[in-house]
């Protein structure tokens, strides 16, 4: 038997597997597909304190082993998450539930926690300050490390929920920005957003996505993940949330030994809807495979 | 929604760039007319979402043009090859609200989702009428297959080399009817609105992330509030377009 239980902050989770924000919309969606119960937790939609709509279309750019998405943060408002989107979430996943808040000021980040913050199946704060698909706001934030350690002070005023900081990649020197956050009093970072990308449509002559720029995500990404997780971990204490180009139980296993102690499924979701159906099943299958009878063990392995 | 592995039975060319290709599978998740279907390819990250022209239990025929790297390597396919497909996709036309005398007007590879639709409407007992628009007589298909179903069928090329010289719109002024639905680019789109004189629907094409609803790539805004192309469309009703 192997065991496949981590803790993340706190919270024991019966495997490693999380849909990433942005990917899963609030679970129900998947729900009518397969028992979204197997998962470890979900990470649910990007959520702001005013509704969005988003980025014009085409929001969506193929690539070879990958994707570009600028839908920039589409969702009804935190208001409307509390009031139709959890109760339809909660329906159908009893788990522990990352929730995912992004904003464009200090105060509304920290009133999007606030109002947030009553829920009870929420376990964890994954504080978005790496959106690449939108202006003023996101990943500005997340590129200065100053600038992301005010974002986790001031939501650290309204929650005693452990706050996890969502890095972007597209930073010169991810390490400080994480080293900043756990100075100013992250639980823990969640790595890495998706990298800046473009794709030009030769016909047209003109870029794919309406936004011109969107954020590159799927298997290409991977070895880029790995490495700042792996950096990042020799510099921060906190535990990190993996993720980038995950696509089966080989890749959670490969960003675990890179240091990440869960890790967020992306991508793979929007090509194969049962995708992290698929890889919490095949996990004990690698883990026998590799020799690993506790994951939990192997989390920081590779240093 | 369904995922399931369905075999190609043949993959037939129709004109230069548009073939039809007939699957075995799984076709019980499809429900309506004008859903589609999300097709994963060798070698590609994202499915290719293609309209379902018609289906039958285990039986499903996609009608496709070749647009670029995807659907030329769909059209190199041979019987027996398999593909990974997920089924059931969209919300389709509704042929409640429709009245004793609809107008189909397909455009292109907007033409293929209309042949179920015409098939559902006859056995509604409905007499449907089709006009089908093209740029040369040489991109003509499915002309034979309406026909056979025993409809009346107007075709429109733009240089006049088949029937009405010109646009669908131009094969809908002196036609009667009660109310339309409608597959194709959205420039004809905008030419349809400018002269219909009933209600109808329209099928919208977007690019798409996953199909299904998750991702929000193919949001669009209407007079009912925000909607997924791939979820709560791809077929939206004429009052709550904001064009």
């Amino acid at each position: 038997m192997v065991n496949t239980k981590v803790t993340l902050c706190g919270t024991e989770l019966k495997n490693p597997i999380i849909p990433a924000s942005g990917t899963y919309g609030f679970g129900y969606e998947f729900a009518d597909i397969y028992d979204i119960n197997v998962l470890g937790s979900l990470s649910f939609k990007g959520t702001t304190l005013e509704p969005r709509f988003g980025n014009p279309t085409p929001r969506i750019a193929e690539c070879a082993e990958g994707m570009l998405n600028a839908v920039g943060l589409q969702n009804p408002g935190v208001d409307k998450v509390i009031a139709e989107e959890l109760p339809k979430l909660k329906a159908c996943f009893e788990g522990p539930i990352m929730a995912n808040v992004s904003g464009f000021s200090l105060d509304q980040y920290r009133e999007t926690v606030r109002r947030l913050d009553a829920e009870k199946q929420i376990a964890w704060f994954e504080i978005n300050v790496s959106c690449p698909n939108v202006h003023g706001g996101g990943m500005s934030f997340g590129t200065d490390p100053k600038a992301a350690a005010s974002v986790t002070a001031e939501v650290r005023k309204v929650t005693d929920k452990p706050i996890i900081m969502k890095l972007t990649p597209n930073v010169t020197d991810i390490v400080s920005i994480a080293k900043a956050c756990e100075e100013a009093g992250a639980d823990g970072i969640s790595m890495i957003n998706t990298l800046l990308g473009m794709v030009i449509d030769l016909k047209t002559k003109k870029p794919v996505l309406a936004n011109k720029m969107g954020g590159f995500s799927g298997p290409a990404i991977k070895p880029v993940a790995v490495r700042m997780i792996y950096q990042v971990y020799e510099a921060v204490k906190i535990p990190i949330v993996g993720m980038g180009g995950v696509s089966n139980a080989e890749d959670v296993i490969e960003l675990m030994l890179a240091g990440a102690t869960a890790v967020q499924v992306g991508a793979a979701n929007l090509r194969e809807p049962f995708a992290c159906k698929r890889i919490i099943e095949d996990l004990p299958k690698a883990m026998k495979k590799y020799g690993i009878t506790n994951l939990q063990d192997i989390i920081g392995g590779a240093h | 929604m369904k995922q399931s592995i369905f075999t190609v039975k043949e993959n037939t060319r129709l004109t230069d760039t548009v073939l039809r290709m007939v699957l075995a599978g799984d076709t019980s998740a499809i429900t309506a007319t004008g859903q589609f279907v999300n097709v994963l390819l060798e070698g590609k990250y994202l499915r290719r979402p293609i309209s379902v022209c018609d289906w039958a239990e285990g039986e499903l025929t996609l009608i496709y043009k070749v647009v670029g790297g995807g659907t030329e390597q769909m059209s190199k396919m041979q019987a027996g090859e398999e593909l990974d497909i997920l089924s059931g996709l969209g919300n389709g036309y509704n042929t409640a609200k429709c009245g004793e005398r609809p107008l189909l007007i397909g455009g292109g590879v907007g033409v293929p989702p209309l042949y179920a639709l015409c098939k559902k409407l006859i056995a509604e007992g409905k007499d449907p009428h089709v006009i089908l628009g093209f740029n040369t007589a040489q991109e003509v298909f499915l002309k034979q297959d309406f026909e056979a179903l025993g409809v009346k069928v107007t075709v429109a090329t733009a240089d006049g080399s088949m029937g009405v010289k010109g646009f669908v719109t131009d094969a809908m002024k002196e036609l009667d009817y009660d109310y339309f639905f409608t597959c194709g680019p959205e420039p004809m789109f905008k030419a349809i609105e400018k002269i219909a004189k009933t209600s109808g629907q329209y099928s919208f094409e977007e690019r798409m992330g996953c199909g299904f609803g998750a991702c929000m790539g193919c949001s669009c805004k209407t007079k009912y509030g925000n909607k997924r192309i791939c979820k709560e469309g791809p077929v939206m009703e004429r009052e709550e377009i904001i064009w």
